[in-house]
């Protein structure tokens, strides 16, 4: 399933997409992102037949992505993106 | 004396039973109930088939809307009682406050399996347009989410900003989709704004500049399907498409969006709000055949 977290809004799409058949609930980018903005599940909310963990952003994060994720989106030289590199699987991506 | 002002935004709340269903023979009684943030349902299924639901407003206080709108479906089935159903899921923004449910799952999850079961399984693009949220998903045959997006941030394109209109407007919430047709000459263009309180301003000063109601519906309706249909386009449309939650049955907006997406959408006799809770007892039934229903002492 592709999960997308965020929201739309005047100033531009802010969404992160977590691809939960790839994400194996590891926590890796739990702990790499600088803004906390992930968390590990035990079960994924939106598929109730699914009992193995899975990440997802955070409740309290989701509506405000585009200033957590700032510090991260330099405009020029951008490196990539600590959630992305620590996901071994290959599972987040962002839409902006 | 001021004369008590006429609410037109209220929706008619409504139960139904199925005549054909003879419950005391079901294996599995399961409930669903979607307490959402206009509206809250109470899906009551035998086996995985729809015996009764019960549809109405949310009040300000989520467990006693739960409450409610399970004794409006069980009102409407008249002989069960509470103690015969074998799981109850609860769905929707006050999920966590179903006091008498056994889980909660999603309302994400909930939808797609209740298009799923109410538009049957070709459905592949469900639209939930609730009271203060938009959801957008794409689902497989079995009714399971592949790709969802849900924009909860902003109450804009919602159910409850054509409640907003309707009073503003003074045009009962049913009349909505036809009123926003009877317009003379060519379309008005949408409000610039699609935010309920930036909208609201605008309509305002579009009456004052000699407007009609129709032309100002018209042109809000516009404005919604925009936005509306600019999320839909985010995850893209896969036929068949469907639309659930109240604003299914607005053809104002809906005969709007249409156009945009390229396919028709699909027809059901279900009431469309009741999506949601379907879904939920749906999964209800589903936990009970796998033997991990309640446990019953």
């Amino acid at each position: 399933m592709l999960a997308n977290y965020g929201y739309k809004d005047a100033s531009g799409d802010f969404f992160i997409t977590i691809d939960t058949d790839k994400c194996d609930g590891c926590g890796d980018c739990v702990s790499a992102c600088p803004a906390k903005i992930f968390e590990v599940l035990d079960e994924d909310p939106n598929d109730p037949m699914r009992d193995e963990p899975v990440a997802a952003v955070a409740g309290d994060k989701k509506k405000k992505l585009k200033y957590e994720c700032n510090p991260c989106k330099p405009g020029t030289d951008r490196p990539q993106l600590p959630c992305v590199a620590a996901c071994g699987a290959g599972a987040i991506s962002h839409s902006w | 004396m001021a004369e008590e002002k006429q609410e037109f935004w209220r929706w008619t709340e409504s139960n139904w039973k199925n005549p054909d269903i003879i419950w005391k023979d079901a294996k599995f009684v399961t409930v669903g109930i979607d307490v959402g943030s206009v509206s809250s349902q109470a899906v009551i299924m035998a086996d995985g088939k729809i015996l009764a639901y019960g549809n109405m407003r949310t009040g300000s206080d989520s467990p006693n809307s739960a409450r409610n709108a399970l004794k409006f479906a069980l009102d409407a089935l008249g002989d069960m009682s509470e103690e015969r159903m074998d799981y109850c899921i609860g769905t929707g923004y006050g999920r966590v406050n179903v006091p008498f449910a056994d889980r909660s799952v999603t309302e994400i999850a909930c939808h797609a399996r209740g298009a799923n079961f109410l538009y049957g399984p070709e459905v592949r693009t469900v639209l939930d347009v609730g009271g203060q949220d938009i959801k957008a998903i794409q689902c497989d045959k079995k009714g399971k989410v592949t790709n969802f997006l849900m924009n909860d941030k902003c109450a804009a394109g919602t159910g409850r900003g054509m409640e907003v209109f309707s009073d503003l407007l003074g045009i009962p919430i049913q009349e909505v989709g036809d009123r926003s047709y009877e317009f003379k000459g060519e379309e008005p263009p949408a409000v610039s704004s699609t935010c309920v309180v930036y909208a609201k301003s605008e309509a305002t000063s579009l009456l004052r500049k000699g407007w009609t109601k129709e032309e100002v519906l018209a042109a809000y309706c516009k404005a919604m399907a925009d936005r509306i249909y600019s999320l839909v386009e985010r995850i893209g449309v896969k036929p068949e498409f469907a639309v659930t939650g109240g604003m299914a049955k607005n053809r104002g907006v809906m005969d709007r969006i249409m156009p945009k997406i390229g396919i028709e959408r699909m027809k059901t006799e279900w009431d469309t709000q009741i999506a949601g809770a379907a879904g939920a007892a749906l999964f209800g039934y589903t936990l009970c055949q796998k033997g991990k229903g309640r446990v019953k002492g």
